[in-house]
């Protein structure tokens, strides 16, 4: 029998039974109070492997596509073009005053004690193993991954990757691959440009505002950093420009509602990014130091 | 007991087999039921429309058709193969045979008109690019838009124009089946009637079939084979069909269900009072 709107009657419940979420109510009084925070706590821990295990399947996707398809070159190059290019000048800035800031900090230390002329030899290290990958990533999460984010959740809650989809093109291949693939690519790029604006700063502060002899701070740079270091920063932002490219266009692609969940999307894929870089930066430097440890048993040099 | 809506209402519905079915569909969102056992068969060449309130699950009911959202339970067929036990790649290649004409059209702002329009021809078909030119042509054509717009993007034409764009888009490949989600809303009423002579143009095409999803009683009168209306599940009982009319636009007219009378006149009814009740809307599983 109809019913009218005119007439209301008491709204029959939703069939309970073709809702699996819903869960009984629980007892109520402290017991109740403590099974509720058990079931809450469960279902926040189920939520979060949820979580990863659909990054971790959009990761997979995406490598997928690499090798499915060949990529194309119009979609390629823009997406090249505004992570490599248009970041070098801000990865560029942020690597000279680091560089420099790094021989203001350190110099009374190391003149108290009478070893100026080693300061590049900290300052160089520091930068090509640590400074130089972090700042280069970190620059990269916040000028393009939160541009990505923003960009594909307008594009989720405009229905443009639905568009996509209902004309038989795959989103991930069209849309994440091309930042994918800028991300890992010219991530090294951009912190060889770290470290070696970095390496000018440190060395034009510490030569012309310290007075710091150039001989000297070359050879005891020479002689502390080598290749595996400077390798060491490379290698790791490989990793850094994969989880920037992933994280973001995952939080993209799974915008909130309206201006609101783009904006949350854009701030998580930073906030998101920079703490998985950090991360990586821990475990994948104990796990690069323990590398060098086993083919230079000697240890480190050392810089007396 | 399943609702079903499989009646046919033309004769020349009982020869052709149905290009889609929908069997025994459910869609849950998280804790909340949307759509509730929804059967439909829509014959090859008929133009169906569904017509209900906002927020009764007709355009989650569109996007299950094309496979964008998986159902919780139940199917859609499309000739005869189920889309829920397709792989991701034979669904992609499906979807060529459906043009799908998004709300606010969703053409991709980084792309000019004639490139969006151009889009599935250069994914799907190996035509040359001047080939690809003149086909878009002739589509903007099709659609009665100037060809000055080929070359801007979508946010520098009005939003009857990005429709229009959308819809060439959409039929760009001849698709068998067109999609449509409220194609007219947010538009004037001229170019709404300019929309609508658009869907019974493109319902010319040969072999083509189309769902228009709106709430607009004038497209539904003018464009329509055959009209469902969906019900919001908040306001129905356990056992009561979600698609509460399937019948002719005349059909539609002559009915006395209360529910229909009220949409077909828009009449607002207790609806007020209801929203001044906040808590009791809260309180609605």
């Amino acid at each position: 029998m109809a019913k009218t709107p005119e007439t209301p009657e008491p709204t029959a419940p939703v069939d309970a039974g073709t809702q699996p979420g819903v869960a009984a109510s629980a007892p109520g009084g402290v017991g109740g109070w403590f099974a509720n925070q058990i079931a809450n706590l469960g279902a926040f821990a189920m939520d979060r492997v949820a979580a990863i295990g659909d990054v971790a399947l959009f990761a997979l996707k995406t490598v997928g596509w690499i090798f499915a398809r060949r990529q194309r070159r119009e979609v390629l190059l823009p997406a090249f073009y505004q992570i490599g290019v248009m970041s070098l000048p801000v990865v560029a800035l942020t690597g000279l005053f680091i560089g420099m800031v790094l021989a203001v900090q350190s110099y009374a230390q190391f003149k108290a004690i009478g070893l100026e002329t080693r300061l590049g030899s900290v300052i160089n290290l520091s930068l090509v193993r640590e400074l130089g990958p972090v700042l280069a990533a970190t620059m990269l999460a916040g000028r393009v991954g939160s541009a990505m984010a923003a960009e594909l959740g307008t594009m989720r809650v405009t229905e443009q990757i639905d568009a996509l989809e209902c004309m038989g093109a795959n989103p991930i291949y069209y849309l994440v691959v091309p930042r994918f693939l800028g991300c890992l690519i010219l991530i090294p790029a951009l912190t060889i440009m770290a470290d070696f604006m970095g390496v000018l700063g440190g060395y034009l502060y510490s030569n012309l505002l310290l007075g710091i002899d150039y001989h000297h701070y070359w050879e005891n740079s020479r002689a502390y950093v080598d290749a595996f270091d400077f390798l060491m920063g490379i290698f790791k932002s490989f990793f850094f420009g994969a989880a920037i490219a992933l994280v973001s266009c995952h939080h993209g692609f799974h915008c909130g509602h309206g201006a609101e969940g783009v904006g949350r999307s854009a701030t998580n894929a930073f906030v998101h990014s920079f703490v998985l870089i950090l991360l990586l930066d821990l475990f994948l430097g104990i796990w690069l130091n323990n590398v060098h440890d086993f083919f230079r048993p000697e240890g480190p040099r050392r810089l007396l | 007991m399943p609702a079903t809506a499989t009646q046919p209402t033309a004769r020349r519905d009982q020869a052709e087999p149905p290009l889609l079915q929908v069997e025994g569909l459910s869609v849950q969102f998280g804790q909340q039921l949307v759509l509730r056992d929804i059967s439909l068969d829509i014959p090859a060449g008929q133009t169906l429309v569904v017509l209900g309130e906002s927020g009764c699950g007709k355009t989650v009911l569109l996007k299950t058709m094309i496979g964008l959202v998986r159902p919780s339970r139940g199917e859609v067929r499309f000739e005869g193969q189920s889309l829920s036990s397709m792989r991701e790649r034979d669904l992609a290649h499906l979807r060529t045979k459906y043009g799908f004409v998004f709300q606010g059209a969703a053409l991709f702002d980084s792309m000019t008109i004639a490139d969006n329009i151009a889009f599935p021809l250069r994914e799907h078909t190996r035509i040359s690019a001047a080939d690809a030119r003149d086909i878009v042509a002739s589509l903007i054509d099709e659609v009665g838009l100037p060809r000055t717009v080929l070359d801007k993007k979508p946010v520098e034409i009005s939003g009857g124009m990005r429709k229009r764009a959308g819809l060439a888009r959409a039929i760009a490949l001849d698709p068998l089946l067109i999609l449509y989600d409220e194609p007219t809303t947010g538009l004037d009423p001229i170019m709404t009637d300019v929309i609508n002579e658009l869907i019974l143009r493109v319902k010319e095409r040969p072999r083509v079939t189309s769902v228009v999803v709106t709430h607009d009683m004038n497209t539904a009168r003018k464009v329509a084979d055959r009209i469902i209306m969906l019900y919001p599940l908040f306001r129905l009982g356990q056992n009561e069909s979600q698609i509460v009319f399937s019948g002719t636009p005349a059909d539609l007219d002559r009915s006395r269900d209360p529910r229909i009378r009220q949409f077909v006149e828009g009449r607002a009814g207790n609806r007020l009072t209801e929203l001044q009740d906040e808590q009791s809307l809260e309180e609605r599983p």
